[in-house]
């Protein structure tokens, strides 16, 4: 249904996605509070495992076989096991109780004043990405594809523009959910440089499944340097095969829902594609970004995500090429 | 008996119908058969309208994906919620070009004299023709089982499921002209 | 021949207990003919059809289970298209959790908590016919639905605003919601004829304390739904309302809230874990006692806990919803909540091991599925204490992991009891025992499948796998393990097909079972099997907690009792002292009727608001049929007891 991957695609992403290969500091927390739990679960799991053996396999002698109650003597001895193992219980739960409080406080505690600030708006299904900026004109527009610095708290305010969706990256912290009409906001923090996959954690409709996105955690200097770039507007073009290709943009349907920094073209309702093709990823993370896939996604988007709201396009053969070439060119 | 079964069948028809998701694009518009009309006047007895009534006349997500493309194309900044403001209201039983599908199509498709643009080539057409069984959904002309319930916004009106088509003529004393 | 009547032939009453036994046989008869399977009343004919009708409900659930394994086995699979993938996901969610979980074990209560309790039929009989025909009504909406290209595709959760008018267009949600409050009405039904079964039908010398531990469960399951139901049957009607008639409960923009409802519809959803569970816990100890030969080792500790279980599983609903964000010290709340009903779960457990400890064993299929029952729910368990957790819940919350663990608590803490319990007692139910061997190997069958298809999911979820996905990327690297678990789900699908042909084979030529093939525990081993359409040929009493291992011989009966017109003993609450005779009606179709006119209702109004006003006209006429005075009504002073 979906192209074949392409090696490069898998290279993209370093490290597991999950959430057991922590990359930031919350992520690790959790992870150390999921090998405690793990260890004293599977301790229980083994001790009830090896009493229910050991009540079947029991040698009994053969007085014991009227039905009826449990024999007094045996009654006071039993009782003292299951209260001894209730007791254990409690105080098991209590570890786990303290263990995850102080957890979730340490959680809360990652915060800083001269935080990176990005808005991260879900709708159906793609996430808008904007990062703040007091001077509006420096404020930089992006989709399905968060950049961050390593090593410092990113606040990132959570909106959703239709249904409930849910921010997850598995490697950098756990889920909160975007809420039409509520902010919500969550910090975070990536401290070795990558590329960490997230996905919507909340049913969305039809293409919850494929509403994906990056975040690549990258040195300071490379992230200024990114958002510098980002900061300019759609590179104008430069050969014939570009001119007409801009000019195909903003005569067909894409200007009506799609903004190129810099065009005619000032859709809100798709995502920005002023930088287009410095993004990893097309549709919300679910094809690489390479010429191909992007020609199969223009001309077709309802065979690769059915259900998501891009009109599939005709287009004669060279218009196509006009167009490829062009958006090759929004790096 | 037989009556009745044949009534479930048709209701089971008018369900598929209705809740039919269909995510791939149509062909190429049909082929017209009757001329499109714009105006109400025949000479002698009128003949039936151009009986098209567009592939997502009956269907509740061609309808809903065509209230939301109402707004997506900014249609709202002119008709507002149908009330009309620069344009006019598109929920009274008044079609200065015409009522029926195909004259919505091409009223909006080759647009009109005093300010109604053409979008034509602009949008495709599967999308005219979600926008234009919702602009008939508004005046109350779908199936009310098809049209929508209310958004999540303000609401400025009755939804269209709860509208009742108004009788043609009523308001012509409302909007003179 | 039943025990009473051994007791009777001793004491020279045997041509008087012939011509009772007509003289019940009589009056108590099954309705029969067409009109009268529609008239039924009788709570062994009606607890019948109900885990049968659950049980076909059971296996749809599960081909919808098997059509989404089949779409998940490989990534970018292209069987089922995100429509009919949402759609099926969704049926399947509400089917198990409203169509089947809920009934048949309310199904199991009506055909065993009258016979557990000495007495001849359930409190109100012709509400107990109410229940099973809204049940069924409700089943038929959501599957004509279904069929219909209506099928309901915004999660059994049904969120808004993705249910609600803007994006759930046509009538398929409004199918989920008419259902929900359909299927709950009918729970409630049935969970009012319950508690007032137990508490004012009880055998003579049946005090609290002598109460049968299934019938705790069953009486706590009751109470429950009587506090639970009502939130998400508001719940799913201001959604039904909302996407009808305009209302904005859920529209932010006119004041409305969107996690009202998860607010609603948690209050009952987590309940709702408890209430499919805590039955299944009265099956293990049912299980566990007659097979182990003793009675369950600490019973006070053991109705505690689930009076425990039945508060607590109240308080922990936001445990659902940690990554909407809630302040700090209200999720401190919640989690110390969910993790402290670990405790009386944990004591259950603790106890029915001492009971097996100190027993002596007969392993038979019912007890494979305790042992069973132990294993799995025990881990699903202790994954439950992880969701607790605020931390751990975040990163895990809506992924297969969370899939995994309400298996694991479901299947393994409700279906597992429950095929132990079919085992135990379709020899009551039939009057013919299933073949062990296959009952063994269905539960290999089930026992492997079961894990092979669930574990692997923990850690798929770990990996990021979120839930309700219909495809996923081959560059996720999920595909091996979700191949796992569509195998182990084949494994599980043969062996429920094992139980069916166990069943059907069984209900043929299985060898014959006799009144009491177990040595069982409790009153309805003491009667032959299937059960007489009366029940106890004289109506038993009690002095002790496992009636028939206690002399049972020298137990005297109830007299007094008219067997000319459908009467029965009503004791006291408490202590269950004889306080009254009461006549039961017998076989009447209004129950019927107001079940179809609350269908009419329900269903015409998912389409116009005049559904209530139309509806209410049939409601009407069966209200008034059903409560018109009958001659018989008074109440008689108890004459005599020997």
């Amino acid at each position: 249904m979906i192209a074949a991957p392409s090696l490069a695609f898998l290279a993209q992403w370093t490290g597991r996605h999950s959430a057991l290969d922590p990359a930031g500091p919350q992520a690790e927390r959790i992870g150390d509070l999921w090998w405690l739990m793990f260890w004293i679960s599977t301790g229980v799991f083994l001790a009830v495992l090896t009493a229910l053996l050991a009540a079947i396999l029991r040698r009994r002698r053969e007085e014991e076989d009227a039905p009826g109650p449990i024999a007094p003597e045996a009654r006071h001895r039993l009782t003292r096991v299951v209260a001894g193992a209730v007791g254990v219980t409690v105080v098991l739960l209590f570890v786990l109780l303290f263990a995850s409080v102080g957890t979730g406080r340490a959680l809360g505690s990652l915060s800083s004043r001269q935080a990176l600030t990005i808005r991260l708006t879900g709708q159906q299904w793609w996430w808008s990405v904007e990062y703040q900026d007091p001077v509006p004109g420096r404020m930089v527009t992006t989709a399905n594809e968060i950049h961050i610095p390593t090593g410092r708290p990113i606040l990132v305010q959570l909106e959703s523009r239709d249904v409930i969706h849910s921010f997850w990256v598995p490697n950098l912290h756990g889920k909160r959910d975007l809420i039409p009409g509520h902010k919500g906001e969550v910090w975070i923090q990536a401290d070795r440089p990558g590329v960490y996959r997230g996905q919507c954690a909340e049913f969305c409709g039809h293409q919850h499944a494929l509403m994906g996105l990056l975040v690549v955690a990258e040195p300071p200097e490379a992230f200024a340097a990114w958002l510098e770039a980002q900061r300019r507007p759609a590179a104008p073009p430069v050969t014939p095969a570009q001119k007409r290709g801009q000019k195909l943009v903003e005569t067909l349907p894409c200007a009506l829902c799609h903004t190129i920094q810099g065009t005619a073209a000032s859709g809100k309702t798709g995502p920005d594609l002023t930088h287009l093709a410095s993004r990893r990823t097309l549709a919300a993370g679910t094809l690489p970004n390479t010429p191909g896939h992007l020609a199969g996604w223009i001309v077709d988007p309802q065979s690769i995500k059915p259900g998501n709201h891009m009109p599939a396009n005709t287009l004669q053969s060279e218009d196509l090429q006009a167009l490829l070439a062009y958006l090759g060119s929004l790096k | 008996m037989r009556r009745f079964s044949l009534l479930l069948c048709l209701l089971a028809l008018a369900a598929c119908e209705r809740e039919e998701r269909r995510f791939r694009e149509l062909p190429p518009a049909a082929a017209r058969g009757l001329p499109v009309r714009v105006s109400v006047l025949q000479p002698a007895t009128p003949l039936p309208g151009p009986n098209e009534p567009g592939p997502y006349a009956a269907n509740a997500y061609g309808i809903s994906e065509g209230k939301r493309l109402y707004q997506w194309y900014n249609c709202s900044g002119c008709h507002a919620q149908g009330g009309g403001g620069i344009g006019p209201p598109l929920m009274d039983a008044r079609w200065i070009y015409g009522g029926e599908p195909e004259n919505i199509r091409d009223t909006i498709v080759e647009g009109r004299p005093n300010g109604m643009p053409s979008f034509g080539g602009h949008i495709p057409d599967d999308h005219v023709w979600k926008l234009v069984a919702y602009v008939r959904s508004m005046a109350g002309l779908a199936p009310k089982a098809a049209s929508s319930g209310r958004s999540d916004h303000m609401a400025a009106r009755p939804s269209e499921q709860r509208k009742k088509p108004e009788e043609p003529g009523t308001q012509e004393a409302r909007h003179p002209g | 021949m039943s025990v009473a009547e051994i007791q009777e032939t001793e004491e020279g009453y045997a041509g008087h207990a012939a011509e009772e036994r007509r003289r019940l046989e009589k009056t108590w008869a099954f309705s029969s003919g067409f009109f009268g399977w529609f008239m039924e009343v009788s709570h062994t004919a009606l607890g019948r059809r109900y885990i049968a009708t659950a049980m076909i409900l059971f296996l749809l659930g599960g081909i919808e289970a098997l059509l989404m394994r089949i779409q998940l086995a490989r990534p970018e699979n292209g069987f089922l298209d995100p429509d009919l993938y949402n759609e099926i996901f969704t049926t399947h969610g509400s089917t198990m959790m409203f169509l089947f979980a809920v009934p048949v074990f309310q199904g199991l209560a009506i055909y065993l908590v009258p016979l557990m309790l000495g007495t001849r039929n359930t409190a109100f009989p012709r509400l107990n016919a109410l229940s099973y025909w809204l049940f069924v009504i409700g089943a038929l909406l959501l599957y004509g639905g279904f069929f219909l290209n209506t099928g309901p595709d915004a999660g059994w959760f049904a969120y808004v605003p993705l249910s609600g008018p803007e994006y759930s267009p046509g009538k398929r949600v409004d199918v989920w919601a008419q259902m929900i409050t359909f299927s709950e009405l009918s729970s409630l039904a049935a969970s009012v004829n319950i508690i007032a079964t137990v508490f004012k039908h009880r055998a003579p010398g049946m005090s609290l304390n002598r109460i049968p531990l299934f019938v705790w469960a069953m009486l706590v399951t009751a109470v429950m739904v009587v506090f639970a139901m009502p939130a998400v049957m508001l719940a799913s009607t201001l959604l039904a309302m909302d996407r009808l008639v305009d209302t904005h409960f859920f529209n932010i923009a006119e004041g409305g809230d969107p996690l009202l409802f998860q607010h609603l519809f948690w209050f009952f959803g987590h309940p709702e874990v408890y209430i499919i569970f805590i039955p299944a816990l009265g099956v293990v100890s049912a299980i566990t006692a007659t097979f182990s030969r003793r009675q369950v080792f600490g019973y006070m500790a053991m109705v505690l806990s689930l009076v425990a279980t039945g508060f607590i599983g109240f308080g922990l609903w936001v445990h659902h919803m940690f990554a909407t964000g809630l302040p700090q010290l209200g999720q401190s709340f919640f989690t110390a909540a969910s993790m402290m009903i670990a405790i009386p779960s944990g004591t259950q457990i603790f106890c029915w091991l001492a009971t097996l400890w100190s027993g002596r064993l007969r392993l038979n299929t019912p007890l494979y599925f305790v042992f069973g029952f132990v294993a799995i729910f025990v881990l699903g368990g202790l994954t439950g204490i992880m969701l607790a957790s605020v931390p751990l819940d975040l990163q895990v919350h809506d992924t297969f992991f969370v899939v995994a663990h309400l298996h694991y608590v479901l299947i393994g803490g409700a279906i597992f009891p429950l095929f132990g319990g079919l085992h135990f007692w379709f020899p009551k139910m039939t009057g013919r025992m299933l073949s062990e061997r296959l009952g063994k190997l269905g539960f290999w069958l089930l026992f492997i499948g079961f894990n092979l298809t669930f574990f692997p999911m923990h850690k798929l979820g770990l990996e990021g796998m979120p839930r309700r996905v219909y495809t996923y990327l081959p560059e996720t690297g999920w595909g091996d393990l979700n191949l796992l678990a569509t195998a182990g789900g084949v494994v599980l699908g043969l062996g429920v097909l094992t139980f069916l042909i166990n069943v059907a084979v069984s209900l043929r030529s299985g060898e014959v079972a006799g009144a009491d093939p177990w040595e069982g525990e409790t009153l309805e081993w003491a009667i032959p099997s299937p059960p007489p359409p009366y029940n106890f040929l004289h109506l038993p009493t009690v002095s002790g907690r496992s009636p028939l291992w206690e002399n049972w011989e020298e137990q005297p009966v109830v007299t007094g009792v008219e067997s000319h017109r459908r009467e029965v003993l009503v004791t006291a609450s408490l202590d269950a002292e004889p306080d009254h005779r009461d006549i039961l009606p017998g076989p009447t179709i209004w129950p019927f009727v107001l079940a179809l006119g609350v269908g009419v209702t329900f269903i015409v109004a998912i389409f116009t608001p005049w559904g209530v006003p139309i509806g209410a006209v049939p409601c009407a006429i069966a209200l008034v049929a059903w409560f018109w005075p009958r001659g018989d009504m008074g109440r008689y002073e108890l004459k005599e007891k020997s």
